[in-house]
């Protein structure tokens, strides 16, 4: 067995994946008749379909010739992504202005080029954006400052 | 045309015309410009982030803001085509070929100039479109029973589907695979808590705006930081903006008949801006007598195409506001934004809320002036924002998505959220799977589940009523032979040829 075509490959396997994660967990619900639909029918016969056409995607990458996978970008996205949920969890304990400029100064690490002193001009541009914008003109109800010191 | 029309209209412009009303549609027009004009983030992307900031507005207010952001994120995206050749979006990928060349000859304000002309005209018309075709599209919607609505929404994504780069199959999978995930949280039906797993904020379903935000500006921001060639502005050699005579004279039919292409196909399911551009663009090319000149700076391949999107952009409300069906990703938002504004989508919203349904029209028109007239004179500024360094940019989109979607529910889940549906984004890209047929799945999941569910229960069970019911039928043949012609060898290579241009 060779695999002619990564992409597909990979995208078939995910397909099936996906398929049988709904298919098998719909076995914990309902599946009732054409007639009286239970909560498992819609997500069993989908999910079937899926698994399916996610094989037929799979095959066909072990005869037909397609593309590599390009390099996933891992360090850029978890860079990105990363800051984002911290900055998510911290809001509400240490604050809009902290969570901020964690977010800022972390993510900036993801670009070409880190200036510490244009990044901290960036985050400080930003905070002051932001609690204009979203907490004196929205009314969004975030804390400005951790806990203890309100 | 008749007296309701003339009334409608009437109506619309009165809401429209409020003083908030038209502070929120500048404020739009102006936010998907700013953001629109940034390179490598499209209308998608920006309305996905300014989508939190019109949950405090009215319902009326909000979306005709965000409409406002929707084509002023479009104008943006063609002001970077042609300046940086960089296409703010997919629609302007065509603008790039003869803009970025008129630039590069000196007529970068020409090009600019054209391209506002072109949408501003085709924005006039389609908006009269709108309101021509909607009531009678809506009154017949209104008859539609579950079998009707299954096999419209079936219609609607093989349409998605169809028009999706790259493999068919992929498309389809991704289809069923945003069906599948619209039916996570609980079961309107049965009240079972599906795929939740015990995660309490799933109960009401992954929530959409961060499955939008993520898939589509997370991954666009980390493409964008993927190393890249770099790009020439044309900062300083705007030039004068005016069109001449001949520029003139070339560029009036390509906007007519880019408006025509354009309001035809944004009618249509899984149509839009993209679609109509490319379709404007060729048929240029292969008409215009001045065709070698294409790819050269022909101010033809500016003005078609450009006119075509705008026209498609607005053209693509009309399913939306009738059938609260969405023909493309920005109308999914659309209807994501109304249902958290507590709006059923449908063709209801025209009877019961005339106001919101003929202001957000009229505004259509109003936003359209705005643009020509505030975009001109603030090339200066849009040209300077493009100069910008990306590394400052993106912080601050992440810095504005990441208040957004926090503000959705007040939680850190849906930053989760937007963050693993980013990462799934990026996995896509990369497989080559296309992110917008899931997304109109994900906001049709549950709607066709539930009607398919009616038809059903109506038939006792047998299938074959959605072949009995004329109009049911009628839209499940045309998605099948949608779906034969598409397989047909010849047409399949066409396709692939159209989307090999960008």
């Amino acid at each position: 067995m060779k695999v002619k075509s990564p992409k597909d490959f990979w995208a078939g396997l995910m397909f099936i994946a996906f398929g049988l994660f709904f298919v098998i967990g719909a076995r914990n619900y309902r599946m009732g008749s054409a007639a009286r639909m239970g909560p498992a029918y819609f997500p069993t016969m989908l999910g079937g379909l899926i698994a399916v056409i996610g094989g037929i995607v799979f095959f066909r990458s072990l005869v037909v010739k397609g593309g590599k996978v390009p390099a996933i970008p891992l360090r850029l996205l978890s860079i990105i992504t990363l800051s984002m949920i911290v900055f998510g969890y911290l809001l509400k304990p240490i604050g809009l202005v902290l969570a901020l400029v964690f977010l800022v100064v972390v993510s900036a690490f993801a670009g070409q080029e880190f200036k510490i002193k244009e990044v901290l001009l960036l985050s400080s541009v930003l905070v002051i954006l932001s609690v204009l914008i979203f907490v004196k003109g929205l009314g969004l109800p975030f804390p400005l400052w951790p806990g203890f010191l309100d | 045309m008749n007296l309701q029309f003339l009334h409608n209209l009437s109506l619309g412009f009165g809401v429209a015309f409020q003083w908030l009303n038209l502070f929120y549609c500048l404020m739009g027009v102006l936010l998907g410009t700013l953001i629109g004009v940034l390179p490598g983030i499209g209308p998608i992307a920006t309305i996905a982030m300014l989508l939190p900031v019109t949950f405090s507005l009215s319902p009326t207010a909000a979306l005709i803001m965000l409409a406002g952001i929707y084509y002023g994120a479009q104008y943006g995206g063609s002001t970077t085509s042609i300046l940086v050749n960089i296409p703010g979006e997919t629609s302007s990928v065509v603008t790039c070929l003869d803009g970025y060349q008129m630039a590069r000859q000196g007529r970068a304000g020409p090009a600019l100039a054209t391209a506002a002309i072109g949408s501003f005209f085709a924005g006039c018309v389609s908006t009269v479109v709108v309101a021509m075709f909607a009531p009678p599209l809506a009154e017949v919607a209104l008859k539609f029973g579950p079998s009707e609505y299954f096999s419209l929404m079936v219609f609607g994504l093989v349409g998605a589907i169809v028009l999706a780069h790259g493999s068919l199959l992929k498309a389809i999978a991704m289809v069923l695979l945003g069906l599948l995930l619209g039916v996570v949280g609980t079961d309107a039906n049965s009240g079972v808590q599906r795929f939740s797993y015990g995660i309490m904020e799933l109960a009401d379903g992954i929530g959409f705006i961060g499955v939008a935000m993520g898939l589509f500006g997370i991954a666009e921001i980390v493409a964008s930081l993927e190393p890249k060639e770099a790009r020439d502005v044309f900062t300083s050699k705007v030039g004068r903006l005016m069109p001449s005579r001949e520029d003139f004279r070339r560029m009036w039919k390509p906007i007519l008949r880019g408006t025509a292409i354009g309001s035809a196909i944004g009618i249509l399911p899984g149509g839009g801006a993209v679609l109509a551009s490319f379709g404007a663009y060729a048929l240029e090319k292969k008409t215009s007598k001045y065709g070698h000149e294409f790819g050269k700076g022909a101010i033809e391949g500016v003005a078609a195409p450009e006119s075509a999107n705008n026209a498609a952009a607005q053209t693509s409300f009309i399913p939306m506001l009738t059938l609260g069906i969405p023909s493309n990703v920005v109308m999914a938002l659309m209807i994501g934004a109304m249902m958290i504004q507590g709006i059923a989508p449908g063709p209801q919203v025209m009877t019961e809320m005339p106001k919101l349904f003929w202001g957000l029209i009229a505004s259509m028109w109003i936003g359209n002036a705005m643009l020509l007239v505030l975009n001109l004179p603030l090339i200066g500024m849009w040209v300077r924002l493009l100069t910008m360094p990306y590394r400052l940019l993106y912080p601050s989109i992440l810095v504005f998505m990441a208040i957004g979607v926090y503000s959705l529910s007040n939680s850190p889940f849906d930053v989760l959220l937007m963050a693993l549906f980013g990462i799934l984004g990026v996995i896509f890209v990369k497989l080559e799977c296309e992110p917008a047929p899931l997304v109109l799945g994900f906001i049709l999941g549950p709607m066709m589940e539930e009607n398919l569910r009616r038809a059903l229960m109506i038939s006792r069970g047998d299938p074959m009523i959605l072949f009995t019911k004329p109009i049911s039928a009628f839209f499940l043949f045309a998605a099948i032979i949608l779906l034969g012609i598409i397989l047909a060898p010849k047409i399949r290579r066409k396709r692939e040829e159209v989307f090999v241009e960008d």
